[in-house]
């Protein structure tokens, strides 16, 4: 057997399933979005752009997520960044490698369980009673955008200590010293030299969350209690509720089209700001 | 700064502690701390939907890492020799299965093989010699292990090949300098090298599957994982009960990880040497 056939031999299995798991259903969702619902539900062939032109029937769910997504994003971000930058830089080399698995670990760990977690601390007999109990009145925080924003901080904040991290660490540190014995104070030195090299970092890191929440369901559904939905929960109750499947694939085709207008526009803007050295990669 | 790191650390342990204290909770109500015992351990294992839907979770888990890391990593030693528009194809490939949100793959997939299923289902009948007894394609394991293994296969041919680029390519040359032949070279300088990534690629891909929700919810069909079980019994209602199960999920997801993280470490320590 050649090298050459052996190579495509290889490919086939993995070059198979991508097509037929991957490519083939997301030309149905586009094709599909188009069509009209069938009489029992489902979907009935056609040809209009009346599913697009019905969007703002689920504007709230667009609404809501075109605000939390980037709140949650920058929230992520400035909760990471302190943590990235003490791990990075006031560390010792072996303590390091433990405090960075401690961060990854939960991200490994089910979303499900630890949203739900966040029920208890924020329900009623959680937070709000302790709250009452030092008699500062009573409040609700489940079922609020607040809750739902925790959720989010909890959920994505290790994909952001991550990135930010790498970026920190491979920083050159004479540069840090050569700024500190030009008699920069530390300050000036941070705002000047470290967090613009750390930039890409903060960059890849908040993509990576923003593309995660932009189809974000579980949290919204445990802790905005129905009162707070993202786009993935009106598609979870378009395709399984009313099965409503050529209006759910518009939700779907729209919900992936803004996503890649503002990836593209968001990784246009940092490499213009970082002035071409930065290269945003994902992996 | 050091008060700050212990705080977000607390933040990230904080919860899942408490669901593992309260899973311990003798009394029947879920949020209030009454006393130490294992019932709920015993009632979530004497519960036969949780057994089942513990079952089920692993064997989609199981046959979904194991095919996606053979092909993963046939894949990733195959395209260390493509390059030009192929190469870019397979990367356009890998990048979109990790981009596209899991929702958007769920939907996909479930309309996708629903429709081929409505189409397929009266041939078969058709050409079924007894109508009666003709199989019925539908959503169960097989897409479970197909949606799955998707983004699996993404994820072990990213490490895998994370690993080989890594490689002292000297003791390849070295191997075949020496006279072994290419499989010989492949089992004896290469398999030891990038094991470490395939076996943790593996582990990461049983994780993934064994603790997604979204992709099943879509195209589980009438069989019912794990987090679907629990996520349904989150919603009617928090119990002691669930915090059991969830504490002993948290407790087989952070194993799995903690080797997984042990052995990629290995392997980059061995790699320097």
């Amino acid at each position: 057997m050649t090298p050459r056939y052996r190579t495509a031999l290889f490919l086939l299995p993995a070059t198979a399933w991508f097509i037929t798991m991957l490519v083939l259903p997301l030309i149905v969702v586009f094709v599909f979005s188009f069509g009209t619902r069938g009489p029992a539900g489902g979907y009935a062939p056609g040809f209009s752009f009346e599913n697009f032109l019905n969007l703002g029937a689920r504007w709230a769910a667009f609404k809501n997520t075109m605000v939390l997504a980037p709140v949650g994003t920058i929230a992520c971000a400035v909760i990471a960044y302190p943590l990235a930058y003490f791990l990075a830089l006031r560390v010792s080399a072996k303590r390091r490698t433990l405090l960075l698995i401690l961060v990854i670990v939960p991200f490994w760990t089910s979303i499900l369980i630890r949203s739900y977690a966040w029920i208890f601390i924020l329900g009623g007999k959680g937070i709000p009673a302790l709250i009452a109990w030092m008699g500062l009145g009573s409040i609700q925080l489940i079922n609020t955008p607040f809750a739902v924003l925790v959720g989010i901080v909890y959920g994505y904040l290790p994909l952001m200590v991550f990135p930010i991290y790498v970026s920190l660490e491979q920083l050159d540190k004479r540069l840090l010293e050569a700024s500190a014995d030009l008699g920069c104070p530390p300050g000036r030195t941070f705002l000047s030299v470290t967090l613009p090299l750390s930039m890409p970092g903060v960059a890849t890191g908040s993509m990576l969350v923003f593309i995660l929440l932009m189809g974000e369901f579980l949290i919204p559904a445990m802790l905005g209690g129905g009162k707070v939905f993202f786009v993935g929960n009106a598609l979870v109750d378009l395709f399984l509720q009313s099965r409503n499947w050529a209006f759910g694939s518009a939700v779907a085709v729209a919900l992936v089209l803004i996503m890649l207008v503002t990836v593209t526009a968001y990784m246009r803007a940092t490499r213009r700001w970082a002035g071409g050295r930065a290269d945003v990669s994902l992996m | 700064m050091r008060i700050y790191a212990c705080a977000v650390y607390l933040f990230l342990y904080i919860p899942i502690a408490i669901i593992a204290l309260f899973s311990f909770n003798a009394g029947k109500a879920a949020t209030q701390f009454t006393g130490f015992s294992v019932q709920w351990y015993g009632k979530a294992l004497s519960n036969r939907f949780v057994v089942e839907a513990f079952q089920n979770s692993l064997t989609v888990a199981l046959s979904s890492a194991i095919l996606a890391t053979v092909f993963g990593t046939l894949a990733a030693l195959a395209l260390q020799s493509v390059t030009g528009k192929w190469r870019a194809f397979f990367d356009a490939l890998i990048y979109i299965a990790v981009m596209v949100p899991g929702i958007v793959i769920g939907i996909a997939t479930l309309i996708a093989l629903v429709t081929v299923f409505n189409w397929l289902n009266p041939i078969l009948a058709a050409l079924w010699p007894l109508a009666e007894t003709a199989p019925q394609l539908q959503l169960g394991y097989g897409s479970l292990i197909a949606a799955h293994g998707l983004f699996s296969l993404a994820l072990v041919i990213i490490i895998v090949r994370a690993r080989i680029s890594g490689m002292d390519r000297s003791l390849i040359e070295a191997s075949a300098d020496l006279g072994a032949t290419p499989f010989g070279t492949f089992a004896q300088v290469t398999l030891p090298q990038i094991f470490p990534a395939i076996l943790a690629g593996f582990l990461l891909a049983v994780t993934f599957s064994f603790d997604d929700f979204i992709i099943a919810f879509f195209v589980a069909g009438s069989k019912t994982t794990l987090p679907i079980y629990i996520f349904s019994s989150i919603r009617r209602g928090v119990t002691p009960e669930v915090n059991a199960i969830g504490s002993m999920v948290l407790t087989l997801s952070l194993s799995l990880l903690i080797t997984a993280q042990a052995i990629l470490q290995r392997g980059r320590a061995s790699a320097k040497t």
